[in-house]
């Protein structure tokens, strides 16, 4: 066999045992109550696994500060037109976590008017983002994976690869209300993979999705760039959920900053300049 | 206790009145439909007629269960359904009202939330009907569920419990889900696989003689056991899945030995309807018996399909 098989194979059975690994209630025929299917899961994720290996060669850092049970929320930056950055961290959640765990995105609502598309969404948890589905997931334990940029985010273009834009207060109350711990992440590397050059809003209403994003060489494909993720130490924010938006805004400016820090050091340490590394 | 069954003569409602029977409860039963050698006290008549005030009337029950509504997925061919799920309504609430009835219970269903791709997954009982426009077929039993939960404003001083079931399942054969199943082949949407939440027949009565137990007051939904792919279902089930593409599955209605529906119905198998239960078994202890993959067995072992 060609040591590429070979490999695929491997991945497999990696994926395989990961998802056997995973602590969540399923049923004999391998579905738990959100009706996330063990079958569906080891599809998906064999196809994230060769991206995260080999297309994108993911360098994940920290790890360790997922929880390895137990509500969490991970928070991240949003850039590369395509959520390549989504689906990357899930697999690495899945790939490098110990226990694997399966983080749930918060899927844009469009998603789930396209068959097919739907229904993998469906199977592999990745719900349409509402917070009722977000708090629901948070309250029965769930890893729940959210860009609070939402879809400005992935409409960022390649020149504003490394920086923010609004953050939208919704997570912060829910991390209140539901007393979950936030995880912040960063994801370098989703950009140049996919470097937008400008969105065609109009082309997307016509489609039915909020925009599609136009790379220099035409073709909507990914480009084989080294992607990194790095989690930081899980931020604890506590409170009720229902206080003024001046004291939600201030914690939301907390977590920004941790990300623009975690993005600032990044992106100098992608540049080969020297990096010091704290936390 | 005493408590007279609307609709006593449906499957469901035969189970309930055995079973209420066997608890030493005596039961008195009113149907449009017939019901030979009922073991019941039984009347023949219509609950939005005159004769069902006066069984109201000189029979004084105690408890009230409402399941005298056309429910069904299918083409709407029952002249006057509206009138009758939502008249019928009308009038078991007010002869609750006016011959001291202390508890009623109405029937519903757990598809008045709708199903659509905007929906949250797991439904709650303070979520308004949505996507009507969508299925206005099911209008009638919206505004059934709704009147119902009036009483618990208008007469505070009758008991009212409102439930939602999820489709039931099991050896009767009975039920919307049960003739969606009936046939050899079942179709699905393809790309899609809405999640289907049943529970067995046995645990739906059990729900019931808990809720006349109980008593408890509000609106709540009913499920048991976990929600399954469609297509899982119908395997399960022992039939066979045919995806078809949308506009054939819409087209193909009724036709080709697969089952009818309503137009409205093609979006319950785009998207789930899937209840959060809770509720209802903090305040009333409900627990099933009977998990999905047990009562999807039963239902394939009293439906064989020839070979």
């Amino acid at each position: 066999m060609r040591p590429d098989a070979l490999a695929a194979l491997r991945i497999e059975t990696q994926v395989h045992e990961a998802v056997e690994r995973l602590e969540l209630p399923f049923n004999a025929l391998g579905l738990d109550p959100y009706g996330i299917s063990k079958k569906y899961l080891e599809r998906f994720f064999t196809v994230l696994a060769i991206a995260y290996r080999y297309y994108f060669s993911v360098r994940a850092r920290g790890v360790e500060h997922v929880p390895p049970r137990g509500r969490a929320m991970l928070v991240g930056n949003h850039s590369g037109g395509i959520p390549i950055d989504a689906t990357m961290v899930i697999a690495c959640c899945l790939l490098e976590g110990d226990p694997p765990r399966l983080a749930q995105g918060m899927v844009e609502r469009f998603l789930n008017r396209f068959p097919v598309a739907s229904l993998w969404a469906s199977r592999t948890g990745q719900f349409t983002g509402s917070p009722e589905h977000a708090e629901r997931l948070l309250n029965d334990d769930r890893l729940l994976l959210v860009f609070p940029e939402g879809s400005r985010g992935t409409a960022k273009l390649f020149r504003d690869r490394y920086s923010l834009v609004h953050f939208g207060s919704g997570f912060m109350r829910l991390a209140l209300k539901t007393r979950a711990p936030i995880v912040p992440f960063v994801v370098l590397g989703a950009s140049e993979a996919f470097p937008t050059v400008v969105n065609a809003y109009r082309l997307g209403r016509v489609l039915g999705i909020p925009y599609v994003p136009i790379v220099p060489y035409g073709l909507p494909i990914a480009l084989p760039v080294k992607v990194e993720i790095e989690f930081g130490a899980p931020l604890h924010f506590t409170g009720t959920g229902n206080e003024d938006d001046a004291v939600v805004a201030g914690y939301v400016d907390q977590v920004k900053s941790t990300l623009s820090e975690m993005l600032d050091r990044g992106a100098r340490r992608r540049r080969g300049e020297p990096v010091a590394e704290s936390a | 206790m005493k408590v007279l069954i609307p609709g006593a003569a449906g499957a469901m409602g035969r189970k309930l009145s055995f079973r209420l029977t066997r608890e030493g409860h005596e039961v008195i039963g009113i149907d449009r439909r017939p019901w030979s050698e009922a073991p019941i006290e039984f009347y023949q008549v219509d609950v939005r007629k005159r004769a069902a005030e006066e069984v109201f009337r000189k029979r004084r029950p105690q408890a009230v269960v409402h399941m005298a509504t056309v429910t069904s997925l299918a083409v709407p061919g029952e002249e006057h359904r509206s009138q009758i799920n939502v008249g019928g309504t009308r009038a078991v609430f007010e002869h609750a009202q006016a011959f001291g009835v202390e508890h009623c219970v109405f029937v519903g269903r757990h598809t008045f939330y709708g199903a659509g791709p905007d929906l949250p997954l797991f439904h709650t009982e303070d979520e308004p009907p949505l996507e009507l426009d969508r299925f206005p077929e099911l209008a009638d039993l919206v505004a059934a569920d709704l009147y119902a939960a009036m009483a618990l404003w208008r007469f505070p001083e009758v008991t009212t419990t409102v439930l939602r079931v999820c489709y039931t399942l099991g050896p009767t054969g009975h039920g919307t889900l049960a003739a969606f199943l009936g046939g050899r082949h079942v179709p699905l949407v393809f790309g899609f696989d809405p999640l289907f939440q049943f529970l067995h027949e046995d645990d739906f009565i059990d729900a019931i003689a808990l809720t006349l137990a109980k008593r408890p007051r509000g609106v709540f939904n009913v499920a048991g056991p976990q929600a399954l792919p469609l297509s899982s279902l119908v395997r399960e089930a022992g039939r066979v899945p045919v995806p078809l593409p949308e506009f054939l599955a819409t087209a193909w209605r009724g036709r080709f030995g697969l089952p009818k529906l309503a137009i409205g119905a093609i979006s319950h198998l785009k998207y789930p309807v899937v209840v959060d239960a809770r509720a209802f078994r903090e305040h009333t202890g409900f627990l099933h018996n009977h998990d999905e993959l047990e009562t999807v067995r039963a239902f394939r072992q009293a439906f064989v399909l020839p070979l």
